[in-house]
């Protein structure tokens, strides 16, 4: 099996957008849920939240920042390439219902699977106020889709660059000190922004759903090496969640498990650079 | 029993041939297949063996029903095409099954000769047929006219290509819908290559294909579709999704980085190939790695860790050999490479650094007490005996129960409580109508042969529903 790339473009500094085609995907897919892709026979199996869906033209986007060797590789490819794979939808969709206000945090590419979710929030009746983040004004994402999917768009930079000067958990906290009911937050971002948000989050009445992004292999439940420990138990992110309630998430075993390869991977984009380099890629 | 004698007397007096191997000290260092196979002249004097009985009890031992003395005497008249054609007639996988059925407690167990001797190499010589049919070129039946009736097959493990192929052969057209990019199932991401070169299982896949058979991988049932759905779409529904979902202990430290799940440490290495510097797929190769588990996997995936270079493997099992559920041949396999076995010995603890990297397991000494349900004798702790094994790779190979991701979003499908499927044993057919299941989803995780037997007799039962319909 092969999957056109449709559209490819770079959003911000080293963070990709890529439209696929791939109609079975686009006609199950519901916001929360994520693809498993392979670039080529000898690629591995990497996950990646759905950004967007569409059904009539049977396409699905991706949003991913180079980081390891693959992303890096899915960089280079163009429109009019292929994908030896792409498999999905995965996980649990986002339980999305008609609660109220919903609050939605998305840092970093964190940004791209909050939007389905905003898009999704917004049409089931709810008051959706979106806070979307990243380390300076280039790297922000999806901005114009976040203000036309939300009630109220805000945003934060670390750096001041744009929007409030700190983190998108700070905005979060004024709107629940305000005193605005709101039923549910939903934070999605680098694994430290969902612990520190859902910290920030957790005195305050209110349901806190974050979605993690774990290392899985196949993405249906098989491997198991994407488990979590969630209020104690053992859980398959790739099953079970991804969104799972924050409060009750092991944020440090999560952390820990992420970094299994990180040296394996370092060693990996060292190498793959170095054959860039000679000309080999 | 009765005295052979003559020709018979002679035949029973001679010594079973001996497969070729690579040798152990060689095979340990390597990913490439342990057995090299039957020359023909092997294959002659093996087949030699057999006394062709009137009343052939190897092939009630077959859950497929394979006409063995049939097929061996043409491999005595060297007719070796029309053995493998013998064969296929019940069995489409030969390549396979040659090379990891458990014959011994099949097929070579009721050998007549096994009484005093040792059987004919049923499995050896089933092998060699196939093995040769590969070399000399695949002859591809002819498929009868279309019936016009669609099944949908779920999942591409050895029961649903068994289902697929015999299907087909009916006219049936046939789509088998699988969720990894990779054709076979448990073929492809738990045999390790050393046991079943993946190249075999892409030409059986190939075979079942040219038969008329439509290959849809990437696709998940439960996800992209509901079973319901395909009910509507298709005459007729075989399951065949295998038992994927892993069995962890429960014990605290499991989630240590290091600790693997069997299904993942032999899909990262076999469907992956992270053993292959060349790959993108990583795996954690350890320098001392504890194997739990007494099964086909808990050897599969202690032989792999020590093909990638591990110094030191264990296999932690809490009951005593004899209890091991493995294959024999793989035990001794695994037994000349070098594993260590630390039986009657039962994990309690893992153990891990300020890294949350896996050290050590802790374990506890275990005695054989009463037989239980299954009849093996149950291990019971012996207090006081806990020990640590220093360990920084951890497989935990204690079986596998079905995947629930099938059943979502469809109805009137009645499972146990263990997750399984209820199923007819002798015709497959679910509790809901239409849908046949068989194999590990049904049995929980058994033999790859038991998964094509059910899956040979689900097709027949799917192909009189049809008729009927």
């Amino acid at each position: 099996m092969v999957y056109e790339i449709l559209k490819k473009e770079e959003i911000a500094p080293t963070v990709h957008r890529m439209v696929i085609d791939a109609p079975d995907v686009a006609k199950a897919a519901k916001a929360g849920q994520f693809i498993i892709l392979r670039i080529d026979e000898r690629g591995e199996r990497i996950p990646l939240t759905i950004a967007d869906f569409e059904e009539d033209k049977g396409t699905v986007t991706v949003i991913f920042q180079e980081m390891g060797k693959t992303t890096k590789q899915l960089a280079k490819l163009s429109a009019g390439e292929f994908l030896e794979d792409f498999v999905g939808p995965l996980g649990t969709p986002a339980d999305v219902r008609k609660l109220g206000t919903v609050i939605l945090v998305g840092g970093g590419v964190g940004v791209a699977p909050i939007y389905p979710q905003a898009k999704a929030y917004t049409r089931a009746g709810n008051r959706v106020i979106s806070i979307i983040g990243a380390r300076n004004k280039d790297l922000l994402i999806l901005e114009d889709e976040m203000k036309n999917a939300s009630s109220e768009l805000y945003i934060a930079t670390d750096d001041g660059s744009k929007g409030h000067h700190g983190f998108v958990t700070d905005i979060m906290k004024q709107i629940l000190d305000s005193g605005e009911e709101v039923a549910r937050v939903v934070i999605i971002g680098p694994p430290i922004m969902m612990k520190v948000g859902a910290g920030v989050a957790s005195p305050y009445d209110v349901e806190i759903l974050v979605s993690l992004n774990s290392i899985m292999v196949d993405g249906t439940g098989m491997c198991g090496g994407c488990r979590v420990t969630v209020d104690g138990k053992t859980r398959f992110t790739c099953v079970d969640g991804p969104e799972f309630n924050a409060r009750k998430v092991d944020f440090v075993e999560l952390m820990n498990r992420l970094a299994m390869y990180r040296g394996e991977e370092a060693k990996a984009v060292e190498k793959y650079e170095e054959e860039c380099r000679c000309g080999l890629h | 029993m009765q005295e052979l004698h003559g020709e018979k007397a002679a035949k029973a007096k001679k010594e079973r041939t001996p497969m070729p191997e690579q040798p152990a000290e060689e095979r340990r260092k390597n990913f490439n297949e342990v057995a090299l196979g039957y020359t023909k002249e092997d294959a002659l004097a093996e087949a030699s063996r057999c006394l062709s009985c009137k009343d052939p009890k190897c092939v009630e031992g077959c859950p497929v029903n394979v006409d063995i003395p049939g097929f061996i005497k043409l491999i005595c008249e060297e007719d070796f095409s029309g053995a493998i054609e013998v064969i296929k007639g019940t069995n489409a996988l030969p390549a396979v099954c040659g090379r990891v059925c458990p014959q011994e407690t099949q097929c070579e167990a009721l050998c007549i000769l096994g009484k005093k001797g040792k059987p004919v190499a049923i499995g050896r010589l089933e092998r060699f047929c196939a093995d040769y049919e590969r070399q000399t070129g695949v002859k591809v039946p002819e498929v009868p006219e279309p019936t016009g009736k669609k099944v949908a097959v779920v999942g591409s493990g050895p029961a649903g290509l068994t289902a697929a192929a015999d299907l087909a052969k009916l006219g049936h057209k046939v789509t088998i819908f699988e969720s990894l990019h990779k054709a076979g199932g448990v073929l492809s991401y738990g045999i390790p290559e050393f046991r079943l070169p993946k190249e075999i299982v892409r030409q059986e896949v190939e075979y079942i294909k040219q038969l008329g058979v439509e290959l849809k991988p990437n696709y998940i049932i439960g996800r992209i579709k509901t079973l319901d759905e395909l009910c509507d779409e298709f005459d007729a529904v075989f399951l065949g999704t295998g038992a994927g979902l892993p069995s962890f202990m429960g014990i605290p430290g499991e989630n240590f980085n290091g600790v693997y799940s069997a299904n993942e440490f032999l899909t990262r290495v076999n469907l992956m190939k992270a053993y292959d510097p060349e790959y993108d797929t990583k795996v954690r190769v350890g320098k001392h790695v504890v194997v739990v588990g007494g099964g086909n996997v808990a050897m599969d995936a202690a032989r792999s860790a020590l093909r990638l270079g591990a110094d030191e493997v264990s296999i932690v099992y809490r009951r005593g050999e004899d209890e091991m559920p493995a294959r024999r041949e793989e035990i001794e396999h695994a037994k000349e490479e070098g594993i260590n076995f630390r039986l009657l010995t039962n994990p309690v603890r893992i153990l891990g650094d300020e890294k949350f990297n896996v050290t050590a397991v802790e374990c506890i000494k275990m005695e054989l007490g009463e037989p239980d349900k299954s009849g093996r004798r149950s291990p019971v702790p012996v207090e006081g005996s806990e020990f640590t094994i220093p360990a920084d790779v951890v497989v935990i190979a204690i079986g596998t129960s079905p995947n629930p991701i099938i059943f979502k979003g469809s109805e009137g499908l009645e499972q146990n409580k263990r997750g399984t499927v209820v199923a007819d044993e002798e015709t497959g057919a679910t509790s809901k109508c239409g849908v046949f299941a068989g194999g590990d989803v049904v049995t929980g995780a058994a033999t790859v042969i038991s998964a094509m037997g059910a899956g040979k007799k689900a097709a027949r039962a799917i192909d009189e529903f049809l008729k009927e319909k």
